[in-house]
This record gives C-alpha cells, structure tokens and sequence, in this order.
C-alpha cells in the first residue's frame, strides 16, 4: 500500500487545520504588507492525481506566478503561492507603490519581481514559522524562487520527490481572497506538498499515529 | 489548412498513441520531457510524458511504467506495435524551472530527464530528428503525424515547429 492510501479521514481533518493555521498567519502577513483586508477560505486537503493537481491551479496551461521553496529540516516538502499574472501585477503596484507595473514590460520587471519574491519570503516563512511552532518541528525554507510560467511546468517540479513514490499527492490547499479589490478568480492559492515520508513525522509531533 | 482531426490529449506521466489525421498533445511540461516516437510510413506516432529519468528512484513496488525514462519509451513502443527501425524521435522539454542558489541533485531533474531519454533512445538505435530542450520555459507540445512535425508553444517565447 503506498503513503496516500494509508492516510484516515481523521489524519486529512489535521492536515486540514495546518493549512488554516498556516495559511491563516500568511494572510496576517499579506494584509498588513498590503494594508488592506484580506480573506482565506477554509483549507481543502485532497488526495488527487497529478493531472488533477495541475486542475486545482487553473489547468496544466494555465499561466501563472509562482513563488516556490523547498521546506528542509526534521520535515521536508514543497510550497507553492500561486497567483494569476493580474493578481501579482496588482500586489507588486500596491508594493512598489508603481501604479502602472506591468509584467510586458520589460526594465520594470526587476525591481517588481524583487517585491514579489520579497512578498513570497514574508508569506511562507510566517506559513512555515506557525507550522514550526504548531508541530514542534524544525523545519528551514530554501530562499524562494519565482517563475511566471504555464501552472503544469510550474508544479510539476514540486512533485519531483513525490513521485518516486506514488502516483497520487496529498496537497493542503488555502486559496487568499484581497478582499473588495479584485473579481473572483483573481486570488492566491497556497499549496503545501509535504515529502511522503513527511507524514508519519508530522502526525507523530501531533501525538497522532 | 482545414484540421480534421482530433487532438489526443497526454497527461502527466502517460503515453498514447496517435493516428494521422488525428494529432496528439500534452501541456506544461517543465522539467518533464515529451518524447515522440514516429512513423513516416503509417502515419502513425506516440507521445510520452516522462517526469523522472529513472524507475530506480521509485519507492513503491507498483510503478507507472509512462513515468520513468528507461521504461516509458519501451512501453511506448510496445503501444505502438511498430519495428523500431522504423521509428524516429522528436522531443522537448527538461527545463530548468527554478534557479536556486546550491541546487542538489534532484533539482536539476530536467537535464537529467533529457540525458536519460538519449541514453535509452540511443539503445533502441532510434535516432533523434530535432530536439528543443532546456532553457527555463515551460513547453506545451503537438505532434500532427501527418506532416511529422512538431509544434512547440512556450509563454515567454512564442511558437516554434521543429
């Protein structure tokens, strides 16, 4: 049996509550960086193919910003933020305080994608900074990446470790809403990848086995 | 030109094969590579989407055979039913999606991906027609059996057909 079959419905409800405490201390982050309101939907977790992984972020062609890192430490995983191109040029105006950036435009593009990554730092470290205190755990963010690429290219490098085991990915879903600014559609999607052999270590520091 | 055909959508990880005036395609393939097997003769091709170089680096006993480098281009074969003396190849992707400071191994899977699909290509004596790998695009790719070319749509770049 492989990792993703073993998980219990009970196990899925507490990866479900680091999700919303995680991505609950990122929306924190996001909206005092932003000065504005910002949402969080309640977290999905999900077991689900690859195909359907790129599904949960627009479709495999489905252009997108991406902020990536890699979680090292007593657990280990992936973390994707993952924003539509409006959305991101909307974040890093608000940033750089620059109402007219625009990713076309090239020459602008440096200091924006400064912001953004800046932006990407701020949020994941304080998602992973309350997942580090809520399980105990140590756990060190690689320095974040950014890519604006097709969603497929863009995740599938995430799933590199997890597919040396299965063929199925429990990803912790939280979707950030910037409330009364945008249409929806237009949001930011955390996802958390824990490495297969990173469960039975998370739900061992939750005291559940 | 007027399309007739179908197009035949591959997943992640998955193979099929294709018929002219149908045409086959997968999308967003990033460090992953796509590899097209083709016969001029029967106007018949296949497409693999291959994530990881090696069926050594699964951890569990079942394995998707359409994943792996070493297997997924036999069993692309067996699919296609086709001597392989007749085949040829096409492939893209294996980029570099991230560029991180002090990478480790596993992310740079993308020239691995490419490294390994030649090595097994080469063994088959299947011979490689046109290539566009590398670089740090995502690629998504169409293959029309009919003309055996191939059609290459990246974000940053634009179209190109090899």
């Amino acid at each position: 049996m492989s990792y993703d079959e073993e998980i219990t419905a009970y196990q899925l409800d507490i990866l479900k509550e680091i999700g919303n405490i995680g991505a609950g201390n990122a929306a924190t982050a996001l909206s005092s960086l932003l000065s504005t309101k910002v949402d969080m939907a309640v977290p999905h977790v999900k077991v689900v193919s690859f195909d359907e992984m790129m599904d949960i972020a627009g479709g495999p062609e489905n252009v997108v910003v991406s902020v990536f890192l890699r979680i090292e430490g007593e657990m280990t995983g992936s973390m994707f933020f993952i924003l539509s191109t409006q959305q991101a040029e909307s974040f890093i105006r608000t940033l750089t305080k620059n109402p007219s950036f625009c990713f076309d435009e090239i020459g602008e593009s440096e200091i924006g994608l400064s912001a953004l990554q800046e932006m990407g730092n701020i949020l994941s470290g304080s998602y992973l900074s309350s997942l580090s205190d809520f399980t105990n755990l140590n756990l060190y963010p690689t320095v974040p990446a950014i890519a604006i690429d097709m969603a497929g290219a863009i995740i599938s490098f995430g799933l590199v470790e997890l597919s040396q085991a299965g063929d199925k990915v429990i990803v912790i879903d939280t979707e950030l809403t910037d409330e009364g600014k945008h249409q929806a559609g237009a949001n930011g999607q955390f996802f958390l990848l824990p490495d297969p052999e990173s469960f039975k270590i998370l739900f061992r520091s939750l005291g559940v086995d | 030109m007027i399309k007739t055909g179908n197009i035949i959508k591959v997943g992640i990880a998955d193979a099929n094969t294709v018929l002219s005036p149908d045409t086959i395609r997968t999308s967003g393939l990033g460090s992953c590579v796509g590899v097209i097997l083709y016969d001029e003769r029967s106007k018949k091709a296949g497409l693999v989407h291959i994530m990881l170089p090696d069926s050594s680096l699964a951890r569990s006993g079942e394995i998707n055979p359409a994943k792996f480098a070493d297997t997924g281009i036999s069993y692309l074969i067996e699919m296609l039913s086709i001597p392989t003396s007749r085949l040829k190849a096409k492939l893209a992707g294996g980029a570099q999606m991230f560029q991180f400071a002090g990478q480790k191994d596993t992310m740079r899977i993308g020239p691995r991906n490419v490294e390994a699909v030649k090595k097994v290509l080469n063994s088959y004596k299947i011979k490689i027609i046109s290539e566009d790998t590398g670089g740090s695009s995502g690629r998504t790719i169409e293959f029309d059996p009919a003309s055996c070319l191939l059609h290459i749509r990246t974000v940053n770049i634009g179209e190109k057909v090899i």
